[in-house]
């Protein structure tokens, strides 16, 4: 039991090793902007009071290991820092406390509707995804397995967009069943909100349900072929107790691995179905924040982002671990 | 014939290859009676394993039976309904497979895996069939019975997990068992245990069994008839001794004779005559696990070293200090008198040439994308520096000198040869450098007796012909037999004894090579009886298993 | 909840179906082993496709499902297609390649053929195409079809664009920039990850051990996001220079799908590098590039093959993906990503008209198309090769 603890102590704190470092690449990344940000904003034409004006407000005249430092003990700390969008303004107009908005401020309730929509999203394909690699393996080489191979084919290869626009055309303008646009506004009722959430969690359902079908589909065909099944089969088990009882167990961690990939894997395709759906989550601010070049803010999501996706991971590992009866019962 | 329990009739079996059924299985007839066991023997791709499925009306994926019947005790297993059909395995008839650690499934206890057949099939209650698994564990002298099945599978060894199948299969008590070639995957000292629980029990319940097996001195142990096959044909059935004694057809009797293949020992050199290999006092480790200990032998030219020892002992790591893959961490490799480099990449372009190695899997040991010509022609450029037409020519020659005429062979891929050709071409690799010491690591355990038996012979008459020196690395005491000069026994990274091999098959030894020795099955039908007499029933409950099974 | 209680009615229906197939097959083929060992579950799946197949016949004849016809029509001509296809390949070619068509399936055939045609409008698109890819017409967001009294231009048989540009040559040279653009990252990043990958796994050592770590930090960031974060910084760098961005952004793809070449290229090379014929070729001596290019390599390239189609389209999707959201392949090139987004606002005029909803579908179903087609014969590729008969 001790040894498995360590392993996933070790994971644990891999994790949050890997998180450091990759602030840092952010961080550096950032800094490798050419020029300096308070010049961007004010154009060529400013004076080099206002410019240093600006660079004292955001902190820019620190050296870059002290910015790297005060950032990440504000981000800690649940502070992301100010938008430059807003800090601009503020510090032009001469204010000395900026009244600009918040990073956290922004971010919070549009992280909010993001994890509302990948909960929801998860919530119906997870277990469409797993139940439809089961009855693909139990009927493998039928119409059945291969239609739903070749489905799984076409949606895996398409575009967000693309399936974002079908669905749209199809339950939404030609048959007004759903809105098109996700308008989501605090306070909102929640059958409301899930009717309005539903499309995009439909379109990225579609996306990711096809990879976690045909994962949960080879792993556990690939486990059909080994000895303990046929073992099963001739004790005379049903073919359902057989893959249910006998397979399923086993292939629990390339199961549970896709599912975690797939969930992280939404992350990056939040960001386009909340365009198309004009969905108010971070990626839509993440995308927008990209255009203007809004630092704090681009930092900010991608470190969230980054987060979540080694969070996925750590816990896909962690349990497929946990689902190994080798590691959990050792010699 | 009231007491007849199986008939199976014309039994014609096909097996899918590209898009093609084949035929595996050409029309077999078999009869077992209540309480008989049966052998079935032959080489790999006889067939013998898709029968003893087919006994149970079972055909894995890919293969159908596409004639003939399989009657149970009047159910006709070929067309009965699925249903009937589940409900009889497992209930009237149990498998017993080849490894049983990947037979149980690692997910769950041994024991819910006994209880789920009684259970399922309505035999037994849990709480019954759990105790009964007790009883039987006991029965089958597992070493705590009470516990045992409370363990996953991982956490058992592999002799101990094979009786614990048995028991398995024995949890319904049903009238037929299939037990497919249960002992293949097992050291010889603990095949005795598992062979003898095996043929107690089926013994004590009067069960019927077929025993499938490529190994005659087991069969000979089992069964009380024996049917030989060869390619998906029969080639006779008769009593165990009568087909001992008396084996009628021309490939029976190639089988057995293959068991006689002994080539005399060479006389023993001359004490000053410098060796060819010297392993001097060497130690070595794999990370800080010290997996070899003092080990010592001298190899000289024109003779055989047989190492023997079971899995784990560390014959193969005294390949890779001699290779210099695992560089000792102390201790001295010389050849001809002179000290060799410990780490390979220090050696000289000639001492490499001068050692040698044949692979166990000749499959991993040929590089899939290359001719048979480049396979053999890269250490002939190499260390020779020949090319173009010389090149070719020595080839050629080297692929006679193995018997595979070059016209014939020289263009193909791997894939194209059988199993027994790959090994010619390994054997030829090591030719073409003209060494002087090679390594052969268990060459013939992965083929079949009959083909094991030419690879053996053309490394004697290489050996004659080019006056080289072998160690031969093998579990295999028939095929010490057959080839060594010498022999080298090891356990556990030491070498427990050596010597000639006409003292080394003389007592008195040391009482591991002795356990070793007398472990072996030999064709004798009473042979495990009386061994088990002359230990002493009670011995081997406890010693042995101790022993092999930590 | 109305559409809720008619699900639930089809399904019991589907289900009392099902069993009455059953049944009925028992009793008149006189209990065979076919129906009598049949599961419920495949009755219930033959009832189900057939109500699918009656369903879709009667939606063929709703004035409304225009869409449904033209899916069902292209669906059927794509079969045809890649079957008089595939029927040629059996017959034209060296015997190598007439045994191939012979074992191919459907899919591939027109996986295949779909790569092809693409492949020839990438490289003549400067022949094929009617117009400049930037040059601008005065009829502005004219329908496609051709048609005058529909609202098309003869002229414009795909229709024009809102500033007045050709589609149908967009659609072509889009071909030319985001397919080749995204075959040249992608080729980048297997030089770039299959050397570091093979040089890992056949060194191994501290060198696997630094670039395994690097891998692993690089993979922690997802990768449209990383490609974002990076893209922002480089249209910084690249100011005014679109075509510069361009390059930039083939470089940040490139250097991001590396990692996952370099861990294939990785893992394909460790299982090799422990076959027994390695350490045949150690042990005789052999040097570091001879084990690469001669003996691990050779053995490589069937997965790395499969692996390229798989990247190829991850690449392409991301490209497209970035274009889609405005900071991907620049104007005046004309990009399928891009023109989904200028295009996309015409989706809600379906109802009233159909052909310019088509537009936005057009080009995003050109993506959709071929990245479907590659991941076809992908698929047959890994299939054969890994042997399984499931």
């Amino acid at each position: 039991m001790s040894s498995l603890l360590r392993i996933i102590a070790q994971r644990l704190l891999l994790g949050v090793l890997t998180l450091f470092i990759v602030s840092i690449i952010i961080f550096t990344a950032v800094n490798m902007l050419p020029g300096d940000f308070a010049q961007a904003i004010l154009g060529q034409s400013a004076t080099d009071e206002a410019v240093a004006a600006i660079r004292r407000d955001l902190g820019l005249d620190q050296p870059p290991i002290t910015r790297y430092w005060v950032w990440l003990t504000d981000t800690l700390s649940g502070d992301l820092g100010t938008s430059f969008a807003q800090a601009n303004f503020a510090s032009f107009t001469g204010s000395e406390t900026g009244g600009g908005t918040t990073v956290m401020a922004q971010i919070a309730p549009r992280f909010e509707n993001t994890l509302f929509l990948a909960g929801v999203t998860a919530l119906i394909a997870v277990p469409f995804a797993v139940g439809l690699g089961i009855l693909a393996a139990l009927f493998r080489n039928s119409a059945f397995d291969k239609g739903s191979n070749m489905f799984a084919l076409t949606s895996i290869s398409s575009p967000e967009f693309f399936v974002a626009y079908i669905l749209i055309l199809f339950l939404a303008v030609l048959n007004p069943i759903l809105p098109s646009l996700s308008n989501i506004y605090e306070g909102m009722g929640f059958g409301e909100r899930l009717q309005k959430t539903l499309l995009p969690a439909l379109t990225l359902t579609l996306v990711v349900t096809a990879h976690m079908m045909r994962m949960t589909r080879a792993a556990i065909i690939s486990l059909l072929a080994s000895p303990y099944i046929e073992m099963a089969r001739l004790k005379g088990m049903k073919p359902m107790r057989v893959i249910v009882h006998h397979a399923l167990p086993n292939a629990l961690a390339p199961i549970i691995n896709v599912v975690a990939l797939n969930l992280a894997y939404l992350i990056t395709g939040v960001v386009v179905v909340e365009v198309v759906f004009v969905y108010p989550g971070i990626g839509q601010l993440f995308v927008d924040s990209v255009k203007i070049r809004d630092i704090p803010v681009v930092q900010a999501c991608c470190l969230i982002f980054a987060a979540a996706y080694i969070l996925l991971n750590l816990m896909a590992d962690i349990l497929s671990i946990l689902s190994n009866p080798r590691l959990r019962h050792p010699k | 014939m009231s007491d007849v329990l199986l008939t199976i009739r014309d039994l014609k079996i096909e097996g899918r290859s590209d898009e093609e059924w084949m035929p595996i299985i050409n029309g077999i007839d078999l009869t077992l009676h209540k309480g008989e066991v049966l052998g079935l023997i032959g080489e790999s791709g006889a067939g013998k394993s898709t029968v003893g499925l087919a006994a149970m009306g079972y055909t894995r994926d890919g293969v159908r039976i596409s004639g003939g019947s399989v009657e149970f005790d009047g159910v006709d297993l070929v067309n009965a309904p699925l249903m009937k059909k589940r409900a009889l395995l497992g209930k009237r008839i149990a498998y017993v497979a080849q490894s049983a650690a990947a037979s149980f499934n690692p997910a769950h206890k041994i024991i819910d895996q006994h209880t789920e057949g009684p259970v399922r099939h309505g035999v037994m209650s849990e709480g019954e069939s759990a105790r009964d698994a007790m009883d039987l564990y006991e029965r089958l002298r597992l070493p705590n019975p009470e516990e045992i099945g409370f363990r996953y599978p991982h956490q058992v060894s592999g002799g101990q997990l094979q009786r614990a199948m048995t028991a398995m299969a024995m949890s319904c008590r049903p009238d037929l068992i299939i037990f497919d070639e249960p002992t293949t995957a097992l050291d010889v000292t603990t095949q005795i245990e598992v062979l003898a629980a095996i043929r107690d029990i089926v013994d004590q319940f009067g069960t019927a069994a077929i025993y499938i097996t490529h190994d005659l001195a087991v069969v000979a142990q089992m069964a009380d008839r024996i049917k030989v096959l060869l390619k998906g044909d029969e080639v006779e059935e008769a009593p165990t001794r009568e087909m001992l004694d008396h084996p009628q057809e021309e490939y029976t009797r190639s089988l057995w004779a293959v068991r006689s293949f002994k080539r005399p020992a060479k006389p023993v050199p001359a004490g000053d005559a410098t060796p060819v290999l010297s392993v001097q006092n060497v130690d070595a480790s794999y990370g800080v696990t010290q997996v070899l200990f003092d080990v010592s032998f001298d190899i000289h030219q024109g003779r055989t070293v047989a190492v023997v020892g079971e899995s784990g002992s560390g014959k193969s790591t005294t390949a890779r200090c001699i290779t210099g893959l695992l560089p000792p961490t102390s201790g001295v490799i010389q050849l001809d008198g002179e000290d060799l480099p410990l780490d390979y990449r220090k050696r000289s372009k000639d001492q490499l040439r001068q050692v040698q190695m044949i692979y166990q899997m000749a499959d991993t040991a040929l590089n899939p994308q290359k001719t048979i010509g480049e396979i053999i022609g890269r250490p002939v450029e190499f260390y020779m520096g020949l090319r173009g037409k010389a090149r070719r020519d020595r080839v050629a020659e080297l692929l006679n000198e193995i018997e595979m005429p070059p016209e014939q062979y020289i263009d193909r891929l791997p894939s194209e040869l059988s199993g027994g050709q790959k090994q010619r071409v390994g054997i030829a690799r090591a030719l073409a450098a003209e060494p002087k010491f090679i390594i052969c690591d268990e060459v013939t355990s992965a083929l079949d007796q009959l083909v094991a038996e030419g690879i053996l012979k053309l490394l004697a008459r290489l050996q004659d012909d080019l006056k080289l020196s072998y160690m031969f690395i093998t579990h295999d005491l028939a095929t010490v037999r057959a080839i060594a000069d010498e022999v080298v026994v090891m356990k556990d990274g030491e070498v427990v004894e050596q010597g000639p091999k006409a003292d080394m098959f003389k007592p008195p030894h040391h009482p591991y090579t002795d356990l070793l020795l007398s472990s072996v099955p030999e064709m004798d039908p009473d042979w495990l009886t009386n061994l088990l007499e002359a230990r002493g029933r009670e011995n081997i409950g406890d010693a042995a298993v101790g022993r092999m099974d930590d | 909840m109305s559409v809720l209680v008619w699900i639930a009615a089809i399904l019991a229906a589907l289900l009392a179906g099902g069993w009455a197939f059953r049944f009925a097959g028992q009793t008149a083929t006189g209990n065979k082993p076919y129906f009598r060992d049949m599961p419920f579950a495949v009755a219930f799946g033959y009832v189900a496709a057939a109500a699918a197949i009656l369903g879709g016949l009667w939606l063929w004849f709703q004035p409304g499902a225009v869409f449904f016809r033209w899916a069902v029509q292209g669906f059927v001509i794509s079969a045809i297609a890649a079957f008089i296809f595939r029927l040629a390949g059996r017959h034209v070619g060296t015997e190598g390649t007439r045994k191939m068509f012979r074992q191919m399936p459907l899919t591939a055939a027109f996986g295949i053929l779909v790569i092809l045609i693409y492949a020839v409008l990438a490289i003549f698109a400067g022949v094929i195409a009617p117009y400049e890819q930037a040059q601008v017409f005065t009829g502005v967001n004219i329908l496609p079809g051709g048609d005058p009294a529909t609202g098309g231009d003869p002229a414009h048989p795909l229709g024009t664009d809102q500033i007045g540009r050709d589609l149908l040559t967009r659609l072509i040279y889009g071909a030319q920039n985001t397919v080749g653009i995204a075959f040249v990252t992608t080729c980048l990043a297997f030089l770039l990850g299959g050397t570091f990958g093979f040089l890992a796994a056949v060194i191994g050592g501290w060198l696997d051990n630094v670039l395994s770590r690097m891998v692993d930090v690089l993979m922690a960031i997802p990768s449209l996001i990383f490609a974002l974060l990076l893209m922002t910084i480089a249209s910084a760098w690249a100011g005014s220079q679109q075509w510069l961005l361009t390059i930039y952004m083939i470089l940040i793809i490139a250097v991001i799908d590396s990692t996952r070449v370099f861990r294939l290229a990785r893992a394909v090379g460790q299982n090799i590098v422990v076959m027994d014929y390695i350490e045949a070729a150690k042990l005789r001596g052999e040097g570091m590039s001879y084990l690469i290019f001669k003996e691990v390599l050779p053995n490589a390239t069937a997965p790395l093959l499969a692996e390229f189609g798989l990247r190829f389209c991850f690449v392409f999707l991301t490209i497209a993906a970035l274009s889609f959201l405005g900071v991907g392949i620049q104007p005046p090139l004309a990009d399928w990503g891009t023109m989904v987004r200028d295009l996309a606002q015409f989706i809600n005029f379906a109802q009233f008209s159909p052909l310019a909803a088509a537009l936005p579908l057009m080009a995003a179903g050109a993506i959709a198309l071929l990245t479907v087609a590659v991941n076809f014969v992908v698929d047959w590729m890994l299939h054969r090769s890994s042997g399984l008969k499931d």
